[in-house]
């Protein structure tokens, strides 16, 4: 069967550095996958490079049959990928609802004429657009609806802009999604809320998942398959419970036992 | 100077409730100084002299003194000014705020009195060209130099009072004075406007009682019409701003047919005043149109999309050189003499291939890169027409002339009936303001502001941001174009030095004075700058400021960005926009405490089976 | 939760996705129209200068033949001298774009903006020669004891203009340091023109003359067979050791030694005990003296000033620190260079042999096309940007 996304052999290099190297690596339809390292693992640096925000210097990516090899980010963002961001990136002087709606820009096509004459074409796309904004804001429950969606983004609460920017991800119509670090700085309430709207991504919506997160129940509560980087090279890969007693994993994370003590 | 000024300081302050700290005197050392430099430096530009001839009220206030006398007010009310910092209570403002700013008064005043004694024992005319008896007779009021001197500290003493007393009367007597004081203001520097505005309505008489013959609001009209403004603003008094909440408070078709009086009364004001306005006035809302229209192109491509052109006056010159080629009989090559409304068809898509060319190689870099590169762009258009060789075809530094005026059939528009001009300004103003309007709220103009707020984010997020950008800076450049077109029509000739960098630069300081990204801004920032103080070759209301606006452009242009960088007219939900750093500072030591209350909250609204609360809003 | 899903999930969007999918994939692949442009545009520049060249060598050769002839019949190419002449005029011109140009440099570096107004502090200096120079000859001082008023008047001009960068850091750009980087852009130009139209209030907007130089001076001289005027010579001494003084003090001093961190990044030069005010400060002053320099250099070479003389050796010293690679200081003198000797070679062997008449005039316009070729070919510049971690994403 073939994968969803497939990654053969992917180098990255920085000045001389390898921020990746030898990272083979797959994701089916439907699956949720984590994606755990220490800092500075290369974990962001991979979803840059599927992205299209960096070249990779070897390797292929191949989404959904083809490579994405050389595509600018909003080709592939076309295909069929979305993202988040590690430190929140919105657009902060635009409202809620405007956040959302152009994120909808590769899945329309109105131009200037349509606007200026105000055809039905356009009427008509501007709707489903609004409509389809606030389809995913209500994924969310209350928090992003009715005097929200005119409100700018910079009003809102960290928790609420890290929702608003997985509702923009959402909005391009993805087929798989990359969520970078999506609890990060939420307090375990919203944590544990955020777990189980993640679940809900795919058994609701279909989108096939990708995840870095530090947070480890999170990862144990959402993800079929982890992946562990450490220094740019994948060191384990398996279910949670298979990766959380490697020995290689305890290595990355906690160091190798001093001498003396070994 | 100093000593004595430590004693009566101190001596003074000794009745307040606290003696002055050795930080405020600082303060005050700075301001004052700063206050005595921008008082010699003003005089030393030559402002009080040349704008001594126009009067603002007859025989006590010229527009030469005022240049002088509003920094003492300013600095006076600066020096007095509190920050008001988080968690400390600052001190409610009293006689320390007067003192100092009475000081800062009395540091200006003794300097400028140091400087007329110069001015007086020294020639320093050889580089310094306004160092004249003319300035020396004017600060001395010609009554001689002890005179002047005492009098300078006096005035300045009084006004840093003055200043300083803003922050310390109550907030609602602070409203009526500075309210009379403005609408006198605007009374006098719109006297040419008004006289007019009042001969058209034959209203003459009126006027002419307002008004001294040599100009100026006479002495007892002054104090009329100062109670009477305060008077209204008294009556008023909160008023504006509850009709404004009522408007704002409508839903639906209510919101919509409001919004449509308001929008039929407006359009027939500006139908209908030119009719009875005369040549200068209407001269004057001509160019303003033009300039407006520039703006608004400008906007798009600044305001919106976030591309900082500088270069944006080679579109308005590749309209007008297009419009001049094609409709004048002494096109030096190529003159078909079309029809202006053929030529328009021809400009749009000329000025939009010459877009997408400059756009191209350009729209790529780094914003700073491009801002450069545009206005070496525009500088190779302006010396290209300017060339020999491409004299044959575009007449060089003489340009091309005799370009007729738009026929209508019924009517030609042309420079001389300037009302007729203005109405076709109008057209094209009305057709930008629409084209700004649709776009804003279209997929483009989503797209436009997502890659000016982050332009990596809006790529990732599927935005073809080449295409966009380029798209933004065609818009523009028709709509420049435009202006262009209708200016050649409305002079008849074009010339190369009429699309200087300058031009482009003013258009920018027009958007960003306005408040960038923002329709009602840009006509703010057009009607104020470019009516007032005039365009790079065009006179506003005070002509007489010709020769300093450049200046007064760069230093509004220096203080909207340190001060106001959203501009005078701030988009509602967009007015924190260049503050962005400074309020993610403060969510970042709010978070925490948000967070929780919104939980709290939350949790007391499930239980009540209510909304979800307000958390965010104050932020 | 962690089920898989079932192929019944329900795909919202799911159809309409996939169809657009297909379409953009198609499209993908291929290169974009503007980069189809761009390259449209580079070739058709390079076969313009190579065709130019080509034509002034056939010119040079044989000026009968037809390809001399092709563009321009009444070509008569340059003679040695000519060209000599015409590269000690760059070379000198560009000497003194290069001394502005490590102002934009620096700045750039460590702040990462561009200092339109920079050109500003370039005017103020010839401004203040001019000032200082015209007095001295009032008082005959300039003719009696020419190297001592010239080295007054170089010092006087270093100090207003450093005055001037050093003030104009506090007061327009120190509030704004950690706006986006085109606010102090913005901030920038509205500093340039009103200094511009200040200098212009106070002392007239008249051109200004400077006193004659001494014969033994500006008197032609012969240097390995180029013929040069002293003054130009000058110009390039003064240029050389500016140059090598302030490679000095970057390389070999403390100060050279902070400005280089905090250029590379300033929280962590602020964490090394490194004062970063004072540094930004430093680095404002020295741009500012070498823009002095340049204004003196100026007023000597040219002997005319305005209020306007800033302007455009100002956006021609900033083309010359791109072309350099900006934040690269040997790269901004050789970029000045380069772009001196281009703008007064170029009209004459490129455009003129074209058959671009009155090729003189385009001298400006072939500067800022060469600023649009860099960043066409080579955005980073000859030799390489060298910009804080920051600044270079």
């Amino acid at each position: 069967m073939s994968h969803l996304m497939e990654i053969r052999d992917l180098k990255i290099t920085f000045g001389g550095l390898d921020a990746l190297s030898g990272l083979n690596f797959h994701v089916d339809e439907g699956e949720i996958v984590s994606v755990i390292g220490p800092n500075g693992a290369g974990k962001t640096t991979f979803f840059n490079a599927i992205t299209g925000l960096v070249d990779p210097t070897e390797g292929d990516i191949i989404f959904e049959d083809e490579s994405i090899l050389g595509l600018d980010p909003h080709q592939v963002t076309g295909l069929g990928i979305a993202r988040t961001f590690q430190n929140v990136r919105l657009f902060p002087n635009m409202t809620v609802l405007e956040n959302i709606m152009v994120a909808q820009h590769c899945r329309t096509s109105q131009l200037i004429l349509g606007a200026l004459l105000q055809t039905s074409a356009f009427k008509k796309e501007e709707k489903e657009i609004e409509e389809r904004a606030k389809e995913v804001l209500a994924f969310f429950g209350s928090r992003l609806v009715g005097y929200r969606y005119d409100q700018p983004a910079f009003v809102l609460s960290y928790a609420n802009r890290r929702r608003l920017e997985i509702a923009r991800a959402m909005a391009t119509q993805p087929r798989l999604m990359l969520l970078d670090e999506p609890v990060a700085g939420m307090n375990p309430m919203e944590t544990a809320e955020l777990t189980a709207l993640i679940g809900r991504l795919r058994s609701e919506w279909g989108f096939t998942i990708v995840m870095i997160e530090h947070d480890m129940r999170v990862v144990r509560d959402v993800s079929d398959r982890v992946v562990v980087l450490d220094h740019g090279v994948p060191i384990a890969q398996g279910s949670y419970d298979e990766v959380s007693t490697n020995p290689d994993v305890i290595e990355a994370y906690l160091g190798r036992p001093a001498e003396g003590q070994g | 100077m100093s000593t004595t000024m430590t004693s009566s300081g101190s001596s003074a302050a000794g009745g307040f409730r606290a003696p002055v700290t050795d930080q405020e005197w600082s303060k005050i050392g700075k301001w004052g100084g700063l206050c005595v430099l921008a008082l010699v430096l003003v005089s030393l530009i030559g402002m009080p002299v040349g704008l001594d001839r126009r009067i603002l009220i007859h025989p006590v206030l010229s527009l030469g003194y005022l240049s002088l006398l509003w920094i003492p007010l300013v600095m006076g009310s600066v020096v007095s000014r509190h920050i008001e910092l988080e968690g400390v209570e600052s001190p409610e403002p009293g006689g320390r705020e007067l003192l100092a700013g009475a000081l800062t008064g009395l540091i200006g005043g003794a300097g400028m009195a140091v400087f007329i004694l110069a001015l007086d024992n020294f020639n320093l005319r050889d580089p310094l060209v306004n160092w004249s008896p003319q300035l020396l007779e004017l600060l001395t009021y010609g009554r001689g130099i002890g005179f002047g001197a005492l009098a300078w500290i006096l005035a300045c003493v009084l006004l840093g009072l003055v200043g300083s007393a803003i922050h310390v009367v109550p907030a609602g007597l602070r409203r009526v004075v500075s309210h009379s004081f403005f609408g006198l203001l605007t009374f006098a520097v719109l006297e040419g406007a008004i006289s007019d505005l009042s001969e058209g309505f034959g209203l003459e008489f009126l006027t002419d009682s307002i008004y001294a013959k040599r100009g100026g609001l006479t002495v007892v009209w002054s104090i009329v019409l100062a109670v009477l403004i305060g008077g209204v603003s008294m009556l008023t008094k909160g008023r504006l701003k509850a009709a404004k909440a009522d408007y704002g408070a409508l839903q639906g078709p209510e919101r919509k047919r409001a919004s449509r009086i308001l929008f039929v009364s407006v359009a027939l004001m500006t139908i209908i005043l030119p009719l009875f306005l005369g040549t200068i006035m209407n001269e004057l809302l001509a160019n303003v149109g033009l300039f407006l229209l520039l703006a608004l192109g400008l906007n798009i491509v600044v305001g919106l999309a976030g591309i900082l052109d500088l270069g944006y006056v080679a579109f308005f010159a590749v309209g007008g050189y297009t419009t001049a080629v094609l409709t004048s009989p002494d096109s030096p090559f190529f003159a078909p003499e079309l029809h202006f409304a053929v030529t328009l068809v021809i400009v749009v898509v000329f000025a939009g291939i010459v877009g997408l060319v400059i756009g191209a190689p350009v729209i790529r870099m780094r914003g700073d890169y491009l801002a450069i590169v545009t206005l070496g762009f525009g500088e190779i258009i302006r010396l290209l027409f300017m060339s020999d060789w491409l004299k044959p075809y575009f007449g060089g530094a003489q340009g091309i002339t005799n370009v007729p005026g738009v026929d209508l059939g019924f009517v030609v528009i042309k420079g001389t009936d300037p009302r007729s001009v203005f109405y076709l300004v109008l057209v094209f103003c009305a057709l930008a303001i629409y084209i700004s309007w649709r776009l804003q709220a279209s997929r483009l103009g989503r797209a436009w502001m997502a890659i000016r707020e982050d332009e990596k984010v809006a790529e990732a997020m599927g935005i073809n941001t080449v295409n966009a950008k380029l798209l933004a800076f065609v818009v523009g450049a028709v709509l420049a174009s435009f202006s262009g077109a209708v200016m050649v029509a409305k002079v008849g000739s074009v010339f190369p030095n009429s699309f200087m960098i300058l031009v482009s630069i003013i258009i920018l300081v027009v958007v960003i004075v306005g408040g960038m990204g923002n329709i009602a801004g840009v006509l703010v920032g057009s009607f104020v700058l470019i009516g007032i103080l005039g365009g790079p070759r065009q006179p506003g209301l005070l002509h007489e400021f010709q020769s300093f606006k450049l200046l007064i452009y760069g230093a509004l242009l220096v203080y909207m960005m340190l001060q106001r960088p959203e501009g005078l007219v701030p988009s509602a939900r967009r007015s924190q926009e260049l503050h962005q750093e400074e309020f993610l500072q403060d969510v970042w030591l709010k978070g925490e405490e948000h967070e929780q209350e919104e939980h709290e909250a939350e949790l007391h609204a499930a239980e009540a089976g209510g909304s979800e609360p307000d958390e965010g809003s104050g932020s | 939760m962690a089920g898989r899903v079932s192929d019944g999930a329900i795909h919202h969007f799911a159809g309409g996705s996939r169809l657009t999918a297909t379409i953009e994939r198609k499209s993908a692949r291929q290169v974009s129209k503007v980069d189809r442009f761009l390259t449209l545009i580079r070739v058709f520049l390079v076969t313009l200068i190579v065709v130019g060249i080509l034509a002034f060598i056939a010119q040079q050769v044989a000026p009968e033949n037809p390809f001399a002839r092709w563009r321009n019949p009444d070509a008569v190419g340059l003679t040695g001298d000519q060209f000599k002449g015409l590269l000690m005029s760059g070379l000198s011109q560009g000497a003194m774009y290069g001394l502005i140009a490590l102002g934009y440099s620096m700045v750039y570096g460590v702040l990462g903006f561009i200092n339109f107004a920079h050109g500003e502090v370039f005017m103020a200096g010839a401004m203040t020669g001019f000032i200082a120079s015209d007095k001295f000859s009032q008082t005959g001082m300039w003719e009696s004891n020419f190297l001592l008023s010239l080295a007054i008047i170089i010092i006087l001009a270093i100090m207003v203009s450093t005055l001037t960068a050093v003030l104009m850091e506090r007061v327009a750009y120190r509030p704004l340091r950690e706006s986006p980087r085109l606010i102090p852009l913005i901030t920038s130009i509205g500093v340039s023109f009103f200094i511009q139209n200040a200098v212009m209030g106070v002392f007239g907007p008249s051109t200004k003359s400077y006193p004659q130089l001494p014969q033994w001076l500006s008197k032609q001289r012969s240097i390995l067979t180029f013929e040069i005027a002293g003054t130009k010579l000058l110009v390039l001494l003064v240029a050389a050791v500016s140059m090598g003084g302030l490679w000095y003090l970057v390389e070999r001093t403390k100060t050279g030694k902070a400005m280089r961190a905090v250029a590379e990044d300033k929280e962590i030069a602020a964490l090394m005990g490194i004062n970063v005010n004072r540094t930004i400060v430093t680095t404002f002053a020295v741009g500012g003296a070498m823009a002095g320099i340049a204004g003196i250099l100026w007023g000597l070479l040219f002997r005319s000033v305005t209020h306007m003389t800033g302007f455009l050796p100002g956006i021609k010293a900033f083309t010359a620190a791109v072309v350099g690679g900006i934040g690269n200081l040997p790269g901004a003198m050789i970029g000045g260079i380069s772009l001196g000797s281009a703008e007064s070679i170029a009209p004459l062997v490129i455009l003129e042999p074209l058959g671009v008449p009155g090729v003189s005039q385009l001298k400006d316009a072939v500067a800022f096309t060469v600023l649009v070729l860099v960043l066409l070919f080579k955005p980073s510049g000859l030799f390489g940007e060298q910009l804080s971690a920051e600044d270079r994403a």
